[in-house]
């Protein structure tokens, strides 16, 4: 039989070490008493540590966590339980990953126990001011933990309150910060702290923020349990809110409507005089106008309505389908791959993006939500009719020598079919008013062909068309 | 009116900031003041400080700069026809407070929103300058969340971003009409505009530069947004659709939902009722199936004649009982997908099952260890030593699962 004592302070590092050392003899489970308290050294040492090792002790990752954390608990038979399982684990390695076992949903119990201990101690201690002692303020605490997490906490107070000194009383430990250095001191009764004049302000705090018509006690209680109160300064008040909750609530029922305030008149009377300012250009009057279009359903998904933008007197203009992701939170035309794409192989061709005006069939991004994702959706025949209108009008602005129409439903748009568009790339066709419009394909679809080869022809093709236009222009 | 000292002030501007759901305080960039040099850390994980006997938990300082404000939104407490008290802070004030209720451990951080004074430009200068000094004077390095006033210049929406964890804008009502009709100043597409900026934004800032420099970091936290349940007639797959799209669209961590409460001295417009509380928790069960378990919207509202959720079972138990020709289902070979839509059983019960029949076949018995709640469970799954029979197919099932009818109270 041996006894392992485990000691108060470093109590994880020396299970760890001490447990390797037992694993590497060969010690079962059933030979070891494991006792925790003072460390005395004799006893302790026992010749383990120097002990050859027989065979290297390796354990899954997950179990060093584990026990790393159990440690701290305050069952007397953790060091014992973590000890028979790591026996098991020798044998089975599988076996933490088996969330049925009963030992480690016991392990994990304890885990989850220090876990949350550890968290509320992180909400629920509350400083109090003392005085200062020479530069820094000073600030102290009392908390009653549950387990032996003083120690393990230490890290989390010293890296939130890096600059003031400040110490935490408990029945256990005390940890202590003195100019950004921590130490740990024996366990103490309660202190008597001074009052602070903040904790008033708290409370009061605490007071308002509570919503007296959705009383859920319970759900407090399970989060906040009343073992906590006594530490709380707040707490005091809770009784009181519970108890008034429901005559606030009733109150704020029955109270009639009040009539508004005079002022009240003078100040919405005032906002809705400062109307927008007068558009400065046509193009920009046209935007503001079409921001409140309501012509067909998909305004009311989309952010916002995205126009096209290009010089007033520009001789081409290009026309794609709608915005898609990108175009739709930013607002502006081919920002997106597909306008990276068009804006790559009109600079092969010589074609200035910067001379053309780019706009869309459709000016609102259809699409159906997918998780994070917004799947781009083609616009119907009677969205693209509905957007017609727009696309008229900046026609009416810019009145270009040619448009290039990308696309089905760019086609479609402007010359009422879109059927066939890969037969129709390439060659002119006319408008109603006589505009000539050059006819291709829609770069996104230069990013969607499967296959390389029907990749490169499309790219090909698209890139002709470009460098057809310029020469229109030109010619 | 004598002047307000600052504990009245923290009364009145408090009581104001009550109605916004929001508290979280987890899931930014890590920071600490190990060194000494600054105040506070951040280390993933939120925390809550206290909670409420409204069982709401309170991490962040959550304060008005001021509930003065020209907009006459019908749902709000601070509407400018409200006979509200007012009262303001100055921005050294909201600083000292946020700084010494730190230091004492109160809370985690600022939540700082504003009703709108003069302009949408002037309150989120405000806004800005606190945060501004809070990190750059103090150095203060713990969570900062800014409601962001929609109409506000992009540039200092920008700079809030630098400061802030985390933004948010809220899209008040779920629907444009609703929000036409009871938010009269604010625009749905102003707002839409401004989350779709705060998310290019943060893209960018994800983005290195050619020499591998990475700009400064924006709103680390994210953005989320809330909407008012109850207020107006939207049903909830109306609700849930908009969500839908806003997650799509902006990239928002949460959508918060919050139940319609009654507030002091309401508008004639707007009908006080008892907060619909278990609407709001049934959305927010909804919002999570769509989020981690791979529901679609139409799955969830498919089942209710009126596009709203059952209120008295979960929506995921409600969708097991209409699709019943599912169940019961193998825990020992049923896919990811499937087990996740198990009532009954999380995501991190699902995770277990999935590691341990890596090595064994699982029982009944483990199931509780692994944490399903097979009160639910029991009726849909088999798994070594049990099968429900013909209890999956009972006539009578949900009535197992419902509370027990009650007799209606006379008032």
């Amino acid at each position: 039989m041996r006894t392992i004592r485990v000691p108060e302070l470093d109590t994880a590092a020396a299970w760890r070490t001490a447990a390797r050392d037992l694993l590497a003899s060969g010690t079962s489970p059933g030979e070891v008493i494991w006792q925790y308290g003072e460390a005395q050294p004799d006893l302790f040492a026992g010749g383990t540590a120097t002990r050859p090792a027989t065979q290297p002790a390796s354990v899954p990752k997950s179990f060093v966590e584990l026990s790393q954390t159990v440690c701290w608990h305050s069952d007397p038979e953790r060091f014992a339980r973590l000890y028979a399982f790591l026996w098991r684990l020798r044998e089975t390695p599988g076996l933490m990953q088996d969330r049925g076992d009963a030992a480690l949903a016991t392990l994990r119990g304890l885990e989850k126990a220090v876990r949350r201990d550890k968290h509320k101690m992180k909400a629920f201690v509350r400083f109090r001011e003392i005085d200062a002692e020479g530069s820094r303020r000073r600030f102290a605490a009392w908390f009653e933990p549950e387990h032996h997490i003083v120690e393990p906490m230490a890290g989390f107070f010293a890296r939130r309150f890096g600059d003031m000194d400040w110490m935490i009383a408990t029945p256990d430990r005390t940890l202590i910060f003195t100019d950004g250095a921590v130490s740990l001191a024996p366990g103490q009764p309660k202190p008597d702290l001074p009052e602070d004049a903040t904790e008033g302000l708290w409370t009061t705090y605490f007071r308002n923020i509570f919503n007296p018509a959705r009383l859920k006690i319970q759900a407090m209680q399970s989060e906040m349990p009343k073992k906590y109160w006594r530490n709380l300064p707040e707490a005091a008040a809770i009784p009181d809110m519970i108890a008034s909750a429901e005559a606030r609530a009733r109150e704020m029922q029955l109270a009639t409507p009040s009539l508004a305030p005079i002022r009240a008149g003078r100040i919405s009377e005032r906002l809705r005089m400062t109307d927008d300012a007068p558009a400065a250009t046509d193009i920009e009057a046209l935007r503001r106008e079409a921001e409140g279009c309501t012509r067909c359903p998909l305004h009311r998904n989309a952010t916002q309505v995205v126009m096209g933008e290009g010089p007033r007197d520009a001789p081409l203009m290009i026309v794609g389908e709608q915005p898609g992701d990108q175009e739709d939170l930013a607002g502006r035309p081919f920002v997106g791959p597909a306008g990276q794409l068009f804006d790559e192989i009109a600079g092969e061709v010589g074609l200035d993006r910067d001379r053309v005006y780019v706009t869309n069939a459709v000016k609102h991004f259809k699409f159906a939500p997918r998780g994070k994702r917004r799947l781009h959706q083609r616009p119907d025949g009677g969205e693209v009719q509905a957007c017609k209108w727009w696309l008229d009008a900046e026609r009416d602005l810019i009145r270009p020598k040619l448009i290039l129409a990308m696309g089905a439903t760019a086609a479609a748009s402007l010359t009422g079919t879109g059927q066939g568009i890969l037969k129709r790339r390439g060659t002119f066709e006319t408008a109603a008013d006589g505009t000539e419009i050059l006819l291709t394909l829609h770069p996104s679809y230069l990013l969607r062909v499967p296959n390389a080869a029907a990749k490169d022809a499309a790219t090909r093709d698209f890139r002709a068309d470009l460098a057809l236009a310029v020469a229109h222009l030109d010619g | 009116m004598g002047k307000l000292d600052l504990q009245q002030k923290l009364a009145i501007l408090s009581d104001a900031a009550k109605y916004d759901a929001s508290c979280a305080s987890s899931g930014t960039a890590k920071r600490s003041s190990r060194d000494g040099s600054g105040l506070g850390s951040t280390e993933g994980s939120g925390i809550c400080h206290a909670y409420a006997p409204d069982g709401r938990c309170i991490s962040l300082l959550k304060i008005l700069m001021t509930n003065f404000c020209i907009y006459d939104c019908a749902y709000c407490v601070n509407r400018v026809s409200s006979n509200v008290t007012r009262a303001r802070f100055s921005p050294e004030e909201v600083v000292t407070l946020t700084l010494e209720f730190y230091r004492r451990n109160y809370i985690e951080g600022l939540f700082l929103s504003s009703g709108i004074i003069r302009s949408p430009d002037d309150t989120m200068a405000d806004m800005v300058r606190i945060a501004r000094d809070l990190r750059l004077k103090h150095n203060f390095r713990g969570y900062i969340h800014l409601k962001t006033i929609p109409d506000a210049d992009p540039k200092l929406i920008e700079e809030a971003g630098l400061h802030a964890d985390r933004l948010s804008i809220n899209v008040e009502l779920p629907t444009d009409a609703s929000v036409r009709a009871y938010a009269p100043e604010k625009n749905p597409g102003t707002i839409r505009k401004a989350m779709a900026d705060v998310r290019l934004t943060r893209e960018a800032s994800k983005d290195r530069s050619h020499t591998g420099k990475r700009p400064a970091r924006f709103a680390p936290a994210g953005q989320s947004t809330q909407m008012i349940v109850g207020a107006d007639g939207a049903n909830d797959a109306a609700i849930l659709g908009q969500s839908t799209r806003l997650y799509a669209s902006y990239g928002l961590k949460r959508v918060y939902y919050s139940a319609f409460s009654p507030i002091p001295d309401s508008t004639a417009k707007l009908p006080l009722i008892r907060p619909p509380l278990e609407r709001e928790h049934r959305l927010y069960q909804a919002d999570w199936l769509l989020r981690f378990y791979g529901f679609d919207l139409a799955e969830i509202t498919d089942g209710a004649a009126d596009g709203n959720l059952d209120l008295t079972i979960d929506p995921k138990l409600a969708w097991a009982l209409r699709n019943r020709h599912h169940f019961p289902l193998d825990v020992n070979r049923a896919p990811r997908e499937m087990l996740l839509r198990i009532p009954g059983f999380g995501v991190k019960t699902v995770n277990r099952i999935l590691t341990t029949r890596r090595h064994r076949t699982l029982r009944y018995e483990d199931l509780t260890r692994m944490g399903a709640s097979l009160k639910k469970a029991r009726a849909f799954i088999t798994a070594g030593g049990w099968s429900p029979g013909a209890l999956t197919d009972t006539a009578d099932l949900r009535a197992r699962f419902a509370p027990a009818p009650e007799q209606l109270s006379l008032f």
